[in-house]
């Protein structure tokens, strides 16, 4: 089952896209390691995630057909 | 007829709204792009007193968006000007103008006599010192910041010390120059306006108990599309690990070191920002008889003990490279330098002269 992953800030700009689908993994752990291989750009950006609106742990499971936010940190003032 | 009668109409806010703001102190950190519309709207509301901090001083790029400020006060502080016009504006307003930047060891003096903070500040190291005082002192915090066009507003520690801060989502800064700030991506004038203002509705809301709050919800929004996004937050282990838990753990933390801007740089790395950023600022912090001198490179000598004197011509610069004879002396310029304008590169340059190629 696929996953919608929406990106945000840095990273967005990185991917060029806002808004994508991926095989889903299984948890949050194992979707980093495939986001990092397919987009080898954003390995070194950090960002929080969250599953259907709700912040996430890495060890967590992502439900089938879930929604994940990908969630840089802004600065900016 | 009042100048809330508004307020005294209005469904739910009513006098007992409009109370609760003028009994309210609220310290607004930074008088830019967010903190001008934050300042304005709070004034304008009757909140009783204003804290305003900003040690930055105008200057001509900052007049696209940072609305208190027009062209006659450019080089002035920040923090005073505001201060001077609520003053005008207001007679019953209280301000107190604070013209620095919060460091460890003034951060909690100044925010001791607040109900509320509101974060409208430019760089990680003074976001995570604010989120930090904030939890150590127990105060709500409103926080607001921006990335091209997109923002992200959120209210933390509004319910004590059970509540979510920005560390929950964010427990380890990104590592230097990951996250470029407003001066090198740019941002158009009007976007922090609704930022700042989505700030200044949730701090009313907070203080008057009118409609709901992001009370631990972080909210993402795009100004190109419209497009808005609304997280729930929930408590983070590692956040509470990382975190100063007294006021003594946060004066001796290093924010501009957690943040990674503290790391030295090599004279190759010199060479290319001096190539990409011609503005760049190369300076001997050296006394004048010491050998051997620089040759190759633009540079202006100005000895460690002349700095402070020397922060005018400092300021006209974005991009400031310290070099000594081993890298010592410079680091340490590079660090108390650092503090002074937390939104310039400041770095020091590894081994000082004696490793120069």
């Amino acid at each position: 089952m696929v996953l919608t992953i929406k990106v945000f800030g840095k990273i967005s700009e990185e991917i060029d896209q806002m808004e994508f689908s991926i095989e889903n993994p299984g948890n949050v752990s194992a979707l980093i390691e495939k986001l990092q291989a397919q987009f080898p750009q954003i390995q070194e950006l950090k960002y929080a995630i969250a599953i259907n609106h709700q912040l996430a742990k890495p060890s967590e499971d992502i439900p089938d057909g879930a929604e994940v936010a990908l969630l840089p940190p802004f600065s900016g003032g | 007829m009042d100048r809330f009668d508004r307020h005294y109409n209005l469904k739910g806010f009513g006098k007992a709204g409009q109370e609760k703001l003028q009994n309210a102190k609220v310290l607004v950190v930074g008088a830019g792009g967010l903190g001008c519309p934050i300042l304005l709207y709070l004034a304008a509301v009757g909140v009783g007193k204003i804290g305003i901090v900003d040690g930055d001083s105008v200057s001509e790029s900052n007049l696209s968006r940072q609305v208190l400020f027009g062209q006659h006060d450019l080089g002035k502080n920040k923090a005073k000007v505001a201060g001077k016009i609520l003053n005008e504006k207001y007679a019953n307003l209280e301000v107190e103008v604070i013209p620095e930047f919060l460091r460890t060891d003034n951060i909690i003096g100044y925010l001791q006599d607040y109900d509320l903070v509101i974060d409208g500040s430019d760089n990680f190291p003074t976001r995570y010192l604010v989120n930090d005082a904030c939890v150590v002192l127990n105060k709500p915090l409103v926080f607001g910041a921006l990335y091209q066009n997109e923002g992200q507003v959120a209210v933390f520690n509004a319910k004590g010390s059970k509540s979510i801060n920005y560390r929950d989502i964010y427990p380890n800064p990104p590592s230097a120059g990951e996250v470029p700030n407003c001066n090198e991506i740019g941002i158009l004038g009007v976007f922090p306006g609704i930022i700042g203002c989505t700030m200044a509705a949730e701090a009313i809301k907070l203080i008057s108990g009118f409609g709901e709050i992001l009370d631990g919800k972080m909210h993402f929004y795009n100004f190109l599309n419209h497009s808005d996004y609304k997280i729930e937050l929930t408590k983070n282990q590692q956040s509470y690990q990382n975190r100063p838990k007294s006021i003594e753990d946060l004066q001796s933390m290093d924010y501009q070191d957690f943040c990674g801007l503290s790391a030295d740089i090599s004279w190759e790395e010199v060479r290319t920002l001096m190539h990409d950023f011609p503005d760049a600022f190369l300076v001997d912090v050296r006394g004048k008889d010491e050998e051997p001198q620089l040759e190759g490179l633009a540079f202006q000598q100005i000895e460690t003990d002349q700095i402070d004197a020397s922060l005018d011509k400092i300021a006209q610069h974005d991009t400031i490279l310290l070099f000594c004879q081993t890298g010592i002396r410079s680091a340490k310029a590079a660090r108390k330098l650092q503090e002074k304008f937390p939104d310039k590169y400041i770095r020091s340059i590894k081994g000082g002269i004696t490793s120069f190629k």
